[in-house]
């Protein structure tokens, strides 16, 4: 990284030692085990809200991102992965029920990132309107489980929870649906125009949610949708043969914790697949080079609306699960800034790298929800304190400036994201140790080549 | 064989005719070459063999089949593929991934297939990358078959171009200025390549070249564009000494005094 900034560095420098020697051997086996241990504890032993605990949860989120980047056996990462996500979680989440809920939306979030890194990181397809698919996800499900339907389909029950279910499959197709539906008129546009046209289909959407109250009372307008339906809790047994009695609160809370990991799961586990086949590389190719890309044979239209449609449809599930969550949703939660919320994640983490998308959703969600307005709450008890912050500094009022001063020092000291899109790394699994680079760079080469060009 | 016959192809941006009723006839299996001054309507000719033109007028036979109007990657299935002249790598993909893009037309892997993973799928996979090594071998790249395109030399940049057209297994291969801002070392090793495209795959080829020494050496056929219109067509040596190719190329006048001087 020091060569690329133009700087000397010394042949072997002190942090690439101790990368090589964590990584060597038993040693991140240890370091990681010790990691993980340590977080652990800290977060069960002191589950209170606070500074501190923040710092922990973050750690633990990091932790993460370790593990899936360590040099260590698959089985091993899987298993430690599991215990801390599907227990030591869990079991902190009974205990303080605020960090659940702020790591069940970076899931979310996480899925939704994926899914907009199909089109904007993987097709190159720039993509403003995004969270319209998931606001299509939650009115579908917010429609059909509450008495909404019975204004279109007069006579017609609410759905029982137990259909969410299906619901999620049919958030998947119909998110799939308009994918390609909001992808038809923009095929023909790149860059800029594309990202005017899909911002203006994003608002579009927003707009029919707030005036689909007339003249039949589709979505209800700018009241939103409440008391959406939640699936039935099947948990109950399981707790009272662990004997452990909690609330239906938190009950929900572990239930939706745990179907945004599956979910995400699933994402993560699709994403990689199509990243690593020639749909995949057809994507990329155009990106790189639409002309270049369809010269060669690959079909833009398809192409472009299948990126549309996979990354449309992982949004209409989450849209789906968002409104079962949150059993009330109106049309300002799905404005432009959401989308351009998500977008930052993307190009936060790392425009086309599946763990960079993840780690900047995880980022910008916990900067969002937990870690701006802590910032704020704890400066103004210094004020209280007699602290001399002056008294017209309200620190709530900063947070979305502070959120945009990192998003500036990130892109101009890094702006090919957190954790860059490496193609390198994935190739060198299926090879024999890598030869040699030529040593011999044809640099007068290039110079002929290009003072023939001139 | 006549594997490409181009009739009457005709090409107007608005009302620049960049193409002009232009005929040509690719024997299967033969090297032929497209010449004619700056602006003379080369390229965009070829846009128009691939698709990425609809010709004003005029049909297109390939293979016996009309290929007139079909979409770019259509005609890529079918087995006409390109180079461009300026080098349009996927930058950011790695050398092998770079051929394995040129295989879409020949890979069949859908979507539930690849999510599932099937079998068959990891066995197509398999074999798209021992073909994409091949490849690479032939073009004498299978080094560097790691790194990011953008980080190639130039000639080499060049090599990977030709070796993703293959990856489509094609039987016509269009070359854009294959040896353009090579110096002589390199555009020798070029010529040579493109005539083992011919000799030991069996592709017949096609480029356009501005460097005289390559055309008059590899090509068998040349055709000479000028202002969009075919001024002239026939062996290497008809060309050489063929009046109005002199006057394209030096102006008026020139013709009298001989023949065109093979260039270095």
């Amino acid at each position: 990284m020091a060569t690329r900034k133009g700087q000397v560095s010394p042949p072997v420098s002190l942090w690439a030692q101790l990368r090589t020697m964590a990584g060597r051997g038993p040693a991140p086996y240890v370091l990681i085990a010790a990691y993980a241990a340590i977080v652990s504890a800290l977060l069960l032993s002191n589950p209170t809200t606070g500074l501190g605990t923040d710092m922990v949860v973050v750690l633990f989120l990091l932790l993460m991102f370790v593990i899936y980047r360590a040099p260590t056996m698959l089985a091993f990462k899987l298993t430690l992965g599991t215990i801390l996500l599907a227990i030591i979680m869990p079991v902190f989440g009974v205990l303080n029920p605020f960090y659940i809920d702020v790591v069940t939306k970076a899931g979310m979030f996480a899925a939704l990132a994926l899914g907009l890194n199909v089109v904007v990181g993987f097709a190159g397809l720039l993509d403003l309107g995004y969270v319209a698919f998931f606001a299509v996800g939650a009115y579908l499900w917010g429609i059909f489980s509450t008495p909404q339907i019975s204004n279109i389909v007069p006579g017609t029950e609410p759905l029982h929870g137990s259909w969410f279910w299906l619901f999620l499959a049919i958030g998947l197709a119909v998110g799939a649906l308009f994918g390609v539906l909001l992808g038809l008129p923009v095929l023909r546009l790149r860059g800029d125009y594309l990202a005017i046209v899909t911002l203006g289909l994003g608002e579009v959407i927003r707009v029919l949610a707030t005036n689909l109250d007339r003249p039949i009372n589709i979505t209800n307008g700018s009241q939103g949708i409440k008391d959406i339906g939640r699936p039935p809790l099947f948990t109950e047994p399981i707790f009272q043969s662990l004997g452990i009695t909690i609330s239906q609160v938190q009950e929900y809370q572990l239930y939706f914790y745990f179907l945004v990991l599956i979910v995400l799961g699933l994402t993560v586990f699709v994403v990689h697949r199509l990243n690593d086949s020639r749909i995949g590389r057809a994507w990329t190719a155009i990106r790189e080079d639409e002309t270049a890309a369809i010269a060669m044979g690959i079909p833009l239209v398809r192409m472009k609306l299948l990126a549309f449609a996979v990354g449309a449809s992982f949004a209409g599930v989450m849209g789906v699960i968002f409104s079962a969550l949150q059993t009330f949703i109106n049309p300002p939660t799905f404005d432009l800034l959401r989308s351009i919320g998500i977008l930052s994640m993307v190009i936060l983490g790392g425009m086309g790298s599946i763990p960079g998308t993840m780690l900047g959703a995880v980022i910008v969600t916990l900067l969002d929800l937990q870690l701006l307005p802590r910032i704020a709450t704890e400066l103004a008890a210094l004020q209280r304190r007699g602290i001399p912050i002056p008294a017209w500094f309200d620190p709530a009022q900063y947070q979305r400036l502070l959120f945009g001063l990192l998003l500036i020092i990130m892109m101009i000291f890094r702006p090919e994201g957190l954790l860059p899109e490496d193609r390198r790394r994935r190739e060198l699994h299926y090879d024999e140790p890598e030869p040699a680079p030529e040593t011999q760079q044809s640099a007068s080469v290039t110079e002929t080549a290009q003072s023939a060009e001139g | 064989m006549a594997l490409l016959e181009a009739k009457h192809i005709t090409k107007q941006f608005g009302g620049l005719t960049a193409v002009n009723d232009v005929s040509l006839t690719i024997e299967a299996g033969s090297i032929v070459s497209v010449i004619g001054p700056n602006g003379a309507g080369k390229t965009t000719f070829f846009n128009v063999l691939t698709g990425i033109y609809k010709p004003t007028k005029g049909t297109i036979l390939f293979d016996g089949k009309d290929i007139t109007g079909l979409r770019p990657d259509q005609i890529t299935a079918l087995g006409i593929c390109r180079t461009f002249q300026n080098i349009r790598l996927f930058n950011a993909m790695t050398v092998l991934e770079n051929v394995q893009v040129g295989m879409h037309t020949r890979l069949n892997a859908g979507l539930w297939q690849i999510i599932l993973g099937t079998p068959s799928v990891r066995a197509e996979e398999k074999a798209s990358l021992e073909r994409a090594r091949e490849l690479l071998r032939f073009v004498n790249l299978d080094h560097q078959r790691n790194q990011l395109a953008r980080n190639l030399p130039y000639g080499d940049q060049r090599r990977l171009e030709i070796a993703r057209a293959l990856a489509s297994s094609p039987k016509l291969i269009l070359l854009d200025e294959p040896t353009a801002g090579m110096n002589p070392q390199e555009t020798a090793e070029a010529t040579n390549l493109i005539r083992r495209l011919r000799d030991e795959l069996g592709i017949t080829v096609v480029l356009i070249e501005h460097d005289m020494r390559v055309v008059m050496t590899i090509s068998e056929r040349i055709t000479v564009l000028d202002y969009g219109t075919k001024i002239a067509e026939g062996l290497p040596h008809e060309i050489r000494s063929n009046p109005r190719v002199i006057e394209a190329y030096l102006g008026k006048g020139a013709a009298v005094h001989g023949t065109v001087k093979v260039e270095g």
